[in-house]
């Protein structure tokens, strides 16, 4: 008995301590929290937590801290970090916390780690083995609390450390485990999807689970790889429909009701999955019909959640292959959308709308006055769903009246990104919907025959049907609309959208506007026509108030006025100067746009030496060197009208300009200069390379040494005829013509080539500095656009709104039914573009000028100067490289002499060579599937050029055929570089001319070796070419795209189409090492991945085995086994190295991989798994 | 979902849970814009946004808003109840909830919210099982305090 008071008592104190400990602290963060709430002002608040946050870092640091006064402590870390303080100091503890303390504290501590420590911090390292332990703990909490933190915060490269375990709690008996264990590896999937490649079948396991919560849970990662390959998952159509039965029906528990709905978030992911699976795919579709349908049927009670059902279900619907019946339901379901009270409800009607009208227009005349209304709403968001509806159904007969509601809204926006997106969409719709489309479509059809026949010989251009109409419409009575748009209309609403849209807009927009301009169309007096307009309209711009003006607009107006004031007579050419003038002294004009206004100056001077000289007189002294320049031109071309009239001929067609590429007409100043004894020319790479050996002993075994036997390859191989002349031309300035070459293959908007008295001047690129941003100004009102807005109203002031509305409706919804007044258009079929928009070869999503660099020329920028030379040939062997577009850059000129004065011409060549280029038949690409590439003879081998047949090859593959040629490739495997040699076979008996390859691939840096272009190809024979394929970051796969043009009758020209894939598989070479070297190695490197692998058992020595299959499939280099250990090497072609390190763990490979490249073990990994799995 | 925030209607962050690595700066910015732009929406207009390429889905309970960023393809009603359905919860939980219950119990706010979404999608559509797994682990918080404050005999 007294033993047991004794012990009570000297129990005591501990007891009270810890009590009043804890309550102490509770009460802390309560006071905390409630003296934060009472405090008046930041000042005060930043007072107090400055002293809580020092006491908290004593409390932290005390050793005498519990684990439980550091829970404590956390929580109120959490509350500091909330309000935006910095309390870094206690990471570390949270770490520790979730180490060391009991369930309740870990739990804290997770929490506290999840919350602060984001992917990539550094300190999450040493919560790995805590999160090991926790998950291999056998208290489910614990292991709860580790898969959440796992899903939380694991970055990609501490994956492989967890993996296995997050992997077998896939079958665990705790359906909550299983749970959350499919849900890390979601999470997983979705950072780093190679990693988990392995476990399909498993998650096909997890979708099969009993309990449907890990089903659902399994649906997620279902519904990413459905998005990325639809195909692959075919099979399971039959199972999600199924599913969806089964919870549509009601045989899930109760439980899973939400509000008496069925599983709601489940079946609208299984209605996403339906839908990726049905497009454009009849049979599949054909299954979920009757789902659908269920779906839509039984969805009719009145709850947000149902509604969120039926929302998806429509766009199932519309997304798979059509069925009537169905089409109409869920029609009638957007109608109760739109018709909804319920905002919300409206706002999802329209966005159901706007996907709808893209398959059937007709619906949105049944709305148009919901719509209409809509337009006009109070909510900002609805507003602008509304537009983005209006935009899809716009036509050429209410593209005016939608125009002006979309500028309408846009002026009382404030929002940046909106305005961004919108201003986009006028200008696309602007250009699109141009003046005349209408008779130019009406006639397209009376005279297509005629008119392609007459007239596709006597024009080498794109044949662009409309553009050869428009050739006629000024003989033809033009048909008036009442909204046909017009010139005025044209210009005045791009006014609008730059001046809205300031230096927000995308590059691309001034420059497809002033591209429209330059090409114009066929009809020269309707081109001057608009140019004249957007003459007039700038200039009564620029006499107004111009300090609010954006820089794009400014430079847009220079360029226009620089070009065309001339056509407008009535105007003085010196008020245009004054006018121009007058912004050069403006403040807020920057110096990039001063460039444009003075090239603007410089076209239009002539004559008028005494405006211009002091202007240029003061301009010389400027900082800015392309300024300084310009304003040298400037006074030079103003002296010498001889010289200006030559240097800038006035009207000449922007097609009679002649490029030379090749530079021939510096092989005279060449040749000279090499007579008076200077040294030939060497590129920089071989100059270093002499450097380097010069200087010391060359330490390193394995240099980059590609860019040199290239190089000697080009010149020994080359076969064009104007080989002397590149030579020369490189010999001139090899930046230079790495410039130049991309003139003809890039616009590079911004980038100025300006020639100076010394040639060519070196100069930044200013493009990439952004202006400062101006505020959207609303731009003056012209009456032509006056004019507009009151046609679409042609009655005065109706007495009622609802006419009003009426009124905006028919203008609105014009075109889109059948009661409309003119239905030749058809329903959806847009109308072409206005002025034929020149194909461009590589357009991408991307705006700006420099992104738009195929992967030629973004090799060509990593190896700038590299590779000038190798460009250089690239570029001359490519007669059918298209072009991008009219470079808008101001042109500069030079008072120096017959070549330079060619060069500037360059600019102009390009259209040329595009129309020329643009001149094809687009054949339909096939493509091949890497997995079965379908064999080709072997005899082509045969062909391979004798220095590379003793080379490791793959087999020859057929890439594409059409009846006149066929292409295989075969993949040699040099050293430094993945060879990729292509065959070209004539097929017919007859000769086909000028064939011209052309590759790129994003990821790889290419060059043609030679080849790539064969003048002429007799009958029944082959012709090869090469390219060298450098891989700089290892991507799991890459695929290349290429074409091949070429001429079977003089003047028509066709192209044919061929992609592939390459793995890094090809890019893997074998590393010769020691066993020491390898050591050495292995210490140096930084990145490593470690993974278990299936180990082949099939016969002998499983680690030989298996070494020997990863040997074969990749090339890799088995430097020493030893025991139940193997190690390995490869490297990247001849660059990062990479070590593998194997040992035999039970049943599988213990696989421990080190490079100094961070993705490079990744992609090793997932090659080496595939391997075996194909083994 | 790219992110949940909890805020105030004077704007004072409540809660934050980011499903997406992003700098700390990106986070501020992102807090700032939410709460200006949903604090000046008028009544009477629907619970939706655009930011970016985000679309901001947002609901208000009492003096509280709640507020998600979603991708575009993202179905905004969806997450609506998303919202709703975390809200029940907190009530089940605290039992008739308020702002306050969550400013004084926030790490009770974030274990919920960790059973419910996990990666930013849904784990756990069962209010029940929700609750439980919940209740199971503040069992063994109690339990482990009774444990640990008991005498050791």
């Amino acid at each position: 008995m007294s033993d047991v008071v004794e012990k009570t008592l000297t129990a005591l104190p501990g007891l009270f301590d810890s009590q009043t400990g804890a309550a102490k602290i509770t009460n802390r963060l309560k006071q905390l929290i409630k003296s934060i709430t009472e405090l008046t002002s930041k000042h005060e608040e930043e007072n107090l937590m400055k002293q809580e946050l020092s006491a908290m870092k004593e409390q932290v640091s005390s050793p005498n801290t519990t684990m439980k006064q550091m829970r404590e402590v956390m929580v109120r870390a959490m509350y500091c970090e909330m309000l935006g303080y910095d309390a870094s100091f206690t990471y570390i503890h949270a770490i520790k916390l979730a180490q060391q303390g009991s369930v309740l504290e870990k739990r804290v501590g997770y929490l506290a780690v999840s919350l602060f420590l984001s992917e990539g911090h550094e300190l999450l390292l040493l919560l790995v083995n805590t999160v090991l332990k926790d998950l291999q703990s056998t208290n489910l909490i614990e292991a709860c609390m580790a898969l959440t933190v796992v899903a939380q915060v694991f970055p990609k490269d501490m994956i492989p450390a967890v993996l296995p375990l997050v992997e077998d709690k896939l079958s665990h008996p705790k359906e909550i485990i299983r749970r959350k264990a499919v849900l890390a590896l979601y999470k997983f999937y979705l950072i780093a999807p190679n990693q988990v490649q392995h476990i399909h079948a498993k998650f096909r396991k997890a979708l099969c689970d009993k309990d449907p919560g890990v089903m659902t849970s399994s649906l997620h990662i279902y519904l990413q790889l459905i998005r990325e390959s639809p195909d692959d998952y075919k099979d399971l159509t039959g199972s999600f429909v199924a599913i969806l039965k089964q919870v549509v029906g009601g045989k899930l528990p109760m439980d899973f009701n939400y509000h008496n709905v069925p599983a709601p978030w489940l079946q609208i992911q299984l209605l996403r999955i339906l839908s990726l699976l049905g497009r454009e795919d009849q049979s599949t579709s054909e299954l979920m019909y009757e789902v659908l349908d269920e779906s839509l049927r039984r969805a009719e009670m009145n709850h947000n959640i149902t509604y969120a059902i039926l929302y998806e279900c429509v766009k199932a619907v519309y997304t798979i292959h059509p069925k009537a019946e169905l089409l109409e339901k869920a029609a009638r379901c957007i109608g109760n959308f739109v018709l909804s009270p319920k905002i919300n409800l409206k706002y999802l009607g329209l966005k159901a709308l706007t996907y709808v009208v893209q398959h059937d227009a007709k619906l949105a005349l049944q709305h148009q006055m919901t719509i209409i209304e809509c337009l006009d709403h109070s909510d900002f968001t609805i507003k602008r769903e509304t537009l983005e509806l209006l935009f899809r159904i716009t036509n050429a007969q209410n593209v005016t009246v939608i125009v002006e509601k979309m500028l309408d809204f846009l002026r009382g926006c404030n929002d940046e990104h909106t305005v961004i997106h919108l201003v986009g969409k006028v200008a696309e719709l602007a250009e699109k919907y141009p003046f005349h489309s209408l008779t130019g479509r009406l006639l397209q059809r009376m005279t297509l025959s005629r008119v392609h026949k007459k007239y596709i010989s006597s024009y080498k251009i794109n044949t662009n049907l409309l553009c050869v109409s428009f050739y006629f419409t000024s003989y033809v009575p033009i048909i008036t609309l009442t909204f046909a748009p017009d010139n005025s209309w044209f210009i005045q609403t791009m006014n609008d959208v730059f001046s809205i849209g300031g230096d927000l807009l995308q590059q691309d927009v001034p420059n497809n506007f002033l591209r429209l301009l330059a090409e114009g169309s066929e009809s020269k007096e309707e081109d001057d026509e608009l140019r004249l307009y957007a003459v007039d309209s700038y200039l009564t711009v620029l006499k107004g108030d111009t300090s609010h003006l954006p820089q794009r607009f400014l430079q847009v107006m220079s360029w226009v006025l620089g070009e065309y004031s001339d056509l407008q007579e009535c105007v003085d050419q010196r008020e245009v100067i004054r006018l121009l003038t007058k912004l050069l002294d403006q403040r807020s004009v920057t110096s990039e746009t001063r460039v444009w206004i003075l090239s603007a100056l410089t076209k239009i001077s002539e004559g008028q030496t005494d405006l211009i000289l002091d202007l240029s007189e003061s301009l010389s002294y400027s900082q800015d060197t392309v300024l300084r320049q310009q304003a040298q031109e400037l006074r030079h071309l103003s002296r010498d009208s001889q010289l200006h009239e030559w240097a800038l001929p006035r009207g000449a067609p922007w097609d009679s300009m002649e490029v030379d590429s090749s530079l021939s007409f510096l092989d005279g100043f060449v040749s000279e200069a090499l007579a008076a004894g200077a040294a030939p020319y060497k590129p920089p790479h071989q100059r270093q390379e002499e450097l380097c050996e010069e200087r010391a002993l060359n330490l390193e075994p394995y240099s980059f040494s590609l860019p040199v036997s290239l190089s000697s390859c080009s010149i020994t191989d080359r076969q064009s005829p104007t080989m002397l002349s590149v030579s020369s031309g490189i010999s001139g300035n090899s930046t230079e013509l790495s410039q130049k070459a991309g003139s003809s293959t890039v616009i590079l908007e911004g980038v100025k080539r300006v020639w100076g008295k010394d040639g060519y001047l070196p100069q930044k690129e200013t493009a990439a500095t952004a202006p400062p941003v101006d505020k959207p100004s609303i731009a003056v009102q012209s009456s032509g656009q006056q004019e507009a807005a009151e046609r679409t109203e042609p009655q005065p002031e109706p007495p009622m709104q609802n006419q009003d509305k009426q009124q905006l409706a028919s203008s609105l919804f014009v075109g889109l039914g059948a009661q409309s007044s003119i239905s030749l258009l058809g329903k959806s079929e847009a109308p072409p573009p206005r002025f034929r928009k020149k194909p461009r070869p590589h357009e991408s999503s991307s705006s700006s000028g420099t992104s738009e660099r195929s992967s030629v020329s973004s090799s060509r920028s990593s190896h700038s100067t590299t590779d000038g030379f190798l460009y250089g040939s690239l570029l001359e062997e490519e007669p059918a490289t298209s072009i991008s577009g009219v470079d808008h850059t101001p042109k500069s000129t030079t008072a120096n002499g017959l070549g330079q004065n060619k060069h500037t011409d360059g600019d102009r060549r390009t259209n040329t060579s595009q129309i020329l280029g643009s001149d094809m038949v687009i054949v339909r690409p096939n493509t091949i599937q890497d997995k079965y590439p379908s064999s080709v003879s072997s005899d082509l081998t045969a062909l391979l050029p004798p220095d590379l047949k003793d080379l490791p090859h793959s087999d020859v593959i057929s890439l594409t055929s059409d009846p006149s040629l066929s292409l295989a490739s075969c993949r040699v495997f040099r050293d430094e570089a993945l060879l990729l040699v292509i065959f070209i076979c004539n097929c017919t008996e007859t000769v086909i001319k000028d064939v011209a390859v052309q590759l790129t691939c994003e990821e790889l840096q290419t060059a043609s070796l030679r080849g790539n272009v064969v003048d002429c190809l007799e009958g029944r024979s082959t012709s090869v070419c090469h390219y060298a394929l450098l891989m700089d970051d290892p991507h799991t796969n890459v695929s290349f795209t290429g074409t091949v043009s070429y001429q079977t009758q003089p003047g028509h020209t066709n192209t044919l189409s061929f992609s592939g894939t390459l793995s890094t598989a090809d890019f893997i070479r074998p590393l010769v090492v020691t066993t020491e070297e390898y050591g050495k190695l292995w210490l140096s490197l930084s990145h490593d991945v470690k993974q278990n692998l299936k180990l082949l058992t099939a016969a002998g020595d499983p680690l030989r085995t298996t070494l020997n299959a990863l040997k074969d499939a990749l090339q890799l280099h088995v430097v020493d086994i030893i025991g139940s250990e193997g190690i390995v090497a490869c490297r990247l072609l001849s660059g990062a190295p990479c070590l593998l390190h194997c040992r035999v763990n039970g049943a599988a490979l213990a696989m421990w991989l080190r490079s100094p490249h961070p993705a490079l073990p990744d992609c090793i990994l997932y090659h080496c798994q595939r391997a075996l799995a194909e083994h | 979902m790219h992110f949940l925030l909890l805020f105030s209607r004077q704007g004072k962050l409540r809660l934050q849970k980011w499903f997406l690595p992003l700098p700390e700066r990106e986070r501020k910015k992102i807090v700032k814009d939410m709460t200006t732009m949903v604090l000046a929406r008028k009544p009477r207009t629907c619970n939706f946004l655009h930011w970016r390429d985000l679309k901001i889905v947002y609901k208000r309970y009492a003096s509280l808003y709640f507020c998600c960023g979603l991708e575009n393809q993202d179905n905004e009603l969806l997450a609506l109840e998303i919202l709703h359905r975390y809200v029940e919860l907190l009530d089940k939980y605290f039992g008739n909830v308020c702002e306050l219950d969550i400013i004084f119990n926030f790490e009770k706010a974030y274990f919920i919210l960790d059973e419910f979404l996990m990666g930013g999608e849904i784990q756990e559509t069962s209010k029940q099982s929700i609750a439980k797994s919940v209740e199971a682990s503040d069992m063994l918080q109690e339990t482990m305090e009774e444990y640990m404050s008991k005498p050791a005999f």
